[in-house]
């Protein structure tokens, strides 16, 4: 399916228009129970940033990224992925936790200053987050080698935002990818912003897609407002990564419908009729459409997905607020494997002196 | 076996990979070519092109590939063929291999060992005869080794792969065939984090590592033509630094003077002297010397000499500090 949208044609794949209405030839017929469940977590994803935008406001949380109008591309990606297969993330990646089952307890915890979050519990294929924008391209690609190396049928995802196709190691992450033809899935979720500066500033190529024919694979550039387009175009890129039929760059063309983060301010660098216009594409908004012709969706199932959505949500903040704070031990002991005698001896001065509050 | 450090370094490195089939090789001409200095000569041909990867040019790429492959179990061997190239990957060094233990609460470590050859003193082009060992001693997270002959080279080349902490290997290019040394055929370590005192004297401690401990042996052999006693800690492992080696030495002679190719403001000379202010003050008989690059850019070869502390400038420190 992905070979019938030329990104150097400017074709986009799209199954939901923005009225719902499907494209049945491409409608990758999901049973009714996935359907729902794709909505469920796109609602959980909205409720769990409103949430942390929230607690940031009120001081219990730290500087946060929004995720909301992402919940098409996270809850789609993340639901086409396996079990055994590993993701890279990015920052702005909320439904994609959810999605994987990363306790939101834990993701709450990390953006309220503690790199215990950042611990991925085992059994979960999940790199931590990386700030530094890019830089987790190439390593996503290392793990695709490491997967080929021990012969495991499985795919490396990473996701990034427009503005990380502008760095050296978007670059040569791909250009690895492409010649060891690794079984890495990169999905660009070009949102049209990095910070204020607009996509058209990163880039003069008509899409980002069409960059992935220069290192000789495939790209495809799909409507990420659309649940099912990114699910379908994800599962054919992940099977085809598993098979060992190399890697592929999924654009997803959204907008961030909030702030960078909660210190920005989006209002400087763009219009409300552009917001507006956007709000009425709604990812949430088009699949609820799409479900209620199906017959899937009335008033009464979404109170029951709000009212789960809301209670998943303030168990997880009750969690991660009860949790303590890191010990001195904590910040000093994963360092190194074994703690330097320079680094007992500052960790023994600092608790002889601050006891617990002296600076 | 009489053997170049170079031979050492692949010896070490076919050992290792003969006993552990997740260590990777990876980087620009180490595959068919063996390397630009053959450290990694025969790999290829051994272990095969899964296991021996010649990588696209791309210093971040390699680095960020190597730590994924450390996400699944995998424990890379990169090369970035001269130090004076490993800064694009500086990102990926800085902001990931040192931090993710501790990011991650010990749930990802990142055990690869990045060679790199380092330093002048073989008259190559700009950038290639840079130390700049101390940009990695201020990461927290990383383990900073130079050997000085080749039989610490081997020993702590095993060392440092069977590390489950990331280490940077510098290899002085100097000395990759300049002394020659009998090697134990079968595999040792070398234990990282220790220094050595591979000269013993009364009067002075001098502080080296890589090809600065030759030089070192040379002045100290001199000075002891003088009647001077110099004692030679060869450092090995720069971060996390033995500084009770460095103290014990210091407190025996009362002297000590630091000798290392980088520039002098905050070379790692600084650390060292801090640290014998804070330890051994009151055992000094003169001020802790320092004898250094300059602070300034590597001259081409022509003038590489003039900039690159001997062994003539090192005996003159000693015969200054003699004085006090």
């Amino acid at each position: 399916m992905i070979e019938r949208f030329d990104p150097l044609k400017g074709e986009r794949l799209r199954i939901l228009d923005e009225a719902g209405e499907p494209r049945s030839d491409l409608d990758p017929g999901l049973p009714d129970t996935e359907l729902r469940t794709l909505y469920e977590r796109m609602a959980r994803t909205r409720a769990a940033d409103a949430k942390a935008l929230k607690l940031q406001r009120q001081g219990r949380l730290g500087t946060y990224p929004p995720s909301r109008g992402h919940e098409a591309c996270q809850v789609g990606l993340a639901s086409a992925m396996g079990r055994d297969d590993w993701f890279f993330p990015y920052f702005r990646d909320l439904g994609m936790y959810i999605t994987l089952g990363y306790p939101l307890a834990d993701y709450y915890h990390l953006w309220m200053g503690n790199e215990a979050g950042l611990r991925t519990p085992d059994g979960l294929n999940i790199y931590p987050i990386a700030i530094p924008v890019g830089s987790q391209i190439p390593q996503a690609v290392g793990a695709g080698l490491a997967a080929r190396y021990r012969k495991l049928p499985i795919a490396v995802v990473t996701t990034f935002g427009d503005g990380a196709t502008s760095e050296g190691d978007f670059h040569e992450g791909l250009n690895f990818a492409g010649v060891f033809r690794t079984p890495n899935v990169f999905f660009c979720l070009n949102n049209q912003f990095a910070i204020s500066v607009p996509r058209t500033r990163q880039t003069a190529s008509a899409t980002i897609a069409q960059k992935a024919v220069a290192y000789g694979f495939p790209g495809v550039q799909v409507d990420g407002n659309d649940v099912l387009a990114v699910f379908a175009a994800s599962r054919e890129a992940l099977a085809n990564a598993r098979i060992g039929g190399g890697p592929t760059l999924i654009e997803a063309y959204t907008y961030r419908m909030g702030d960078h983060t909660t210190s920005d301010d989006a209002a400087r660098y763009r219009s409300k009729e552009e917001v507006q216009e956007w709000e009425r594409k709604d990812p949430l908004l088009r699949f609820r459409h799409y479900l209620g012709k199906k017959g899937l969706w009335d008033e009464a199932y979404e109170k029951s997905v709000q009212d789960e959505a809301t209670a998943f949500v303030e168990d997880a903040v009750a969690e991660a607020e009860a949790r303590p704070v890191a010990t001195l031990e904590d910040i000093f002991a994963y360092t190194y494997a074994v703690t330097p005698p320079d680094l007992a001896a500052q960790l023994a001065d600092l608790k002889a002196f601050a006891g617990e509050g002296r600076r | 076996m009489i053997m170049t450090m170079v031979q050492a370094i692949n010896q070490a490195l076919a050992q290792e990979m003969e006993r552990d089939d997740r260590i990777i090789v990876l980087g620009e001409d180490v595959g068919r070519n063996g390397g630009v200095f053959r450290a990694t000569e025969g790999l290829f041909d051994r272990f095969g092109p899964d296991r021996v990867m010649d990588t696209p040019l791309a210093e971040s790429g390699t680095i960020g590939a190597s730590i994924g492959m450390t996400a699944l179990g995998l424990r890379p061997v990169p090369e970035i063929q001269f130090m004076g190239f490993i800064y694009p990957a500086f990102n990926q060094i800085v902001s990931h291999v040192a931090r993710l233990r501790n990011r991650t609460r010990g749930r990802f470590t990142v055990p690869l060992t990045l060679r790199t050859p380092y330093g002048a003193g073989v008259k190559a082009l700009e950038h290639h005869s840079e130390s700049t060992e101390a940009l990695f001693c201020q990461i927290p997270g990383l383990t900073v080794v130079v050997p000085s002959s080749p039989y610490d080279a081997k020993g702590l080349l095993i060392a440092s792969i069977r590390s489950d902490d990331p280490v940077i290997f510098l290899e002085p290019t100097k000395l990759y065939r300049a002394e020659k040394q009998d090697v134990p055929e079968e595999p040792y370590e070398v234990p990282l984090r220790l220094a050595a005192v591979v000269r013993e004297g009364k009067d002075l401690t001098i502080v080296a590592w890589g090809a600065m401990v030759p030089v070192a042996r040379q002045a100290a052999d001199a000075a002891q033509a003088e009647g001077v006693g110099a004692e030679i800690v060869d450092l090995r492992t720069l971060s996390p630094m033995d500084r009770e080696t460095i103290i014990t030495s210091v407190k025996k002679t009362g002297r000590a003077l630091i000798v290392h190719e980088a520039p002098k403001t905050c070379g790692l000379g600084a650390e060292i002297a801090a640290t014998i202010g804070e330890s051994a003050l009151l055992s000094l008989l003169g001020p802790v010397m320092r004898v250094t690059g300059q602070d300034i850019t590597v001259p081409l070869p022509k003038s590489e000499d003039r900039y690159y502390p001997g062994p003539e400038r090192v005996l003159g420190a000693i015969r200054k500090l003699m004085e006090v």
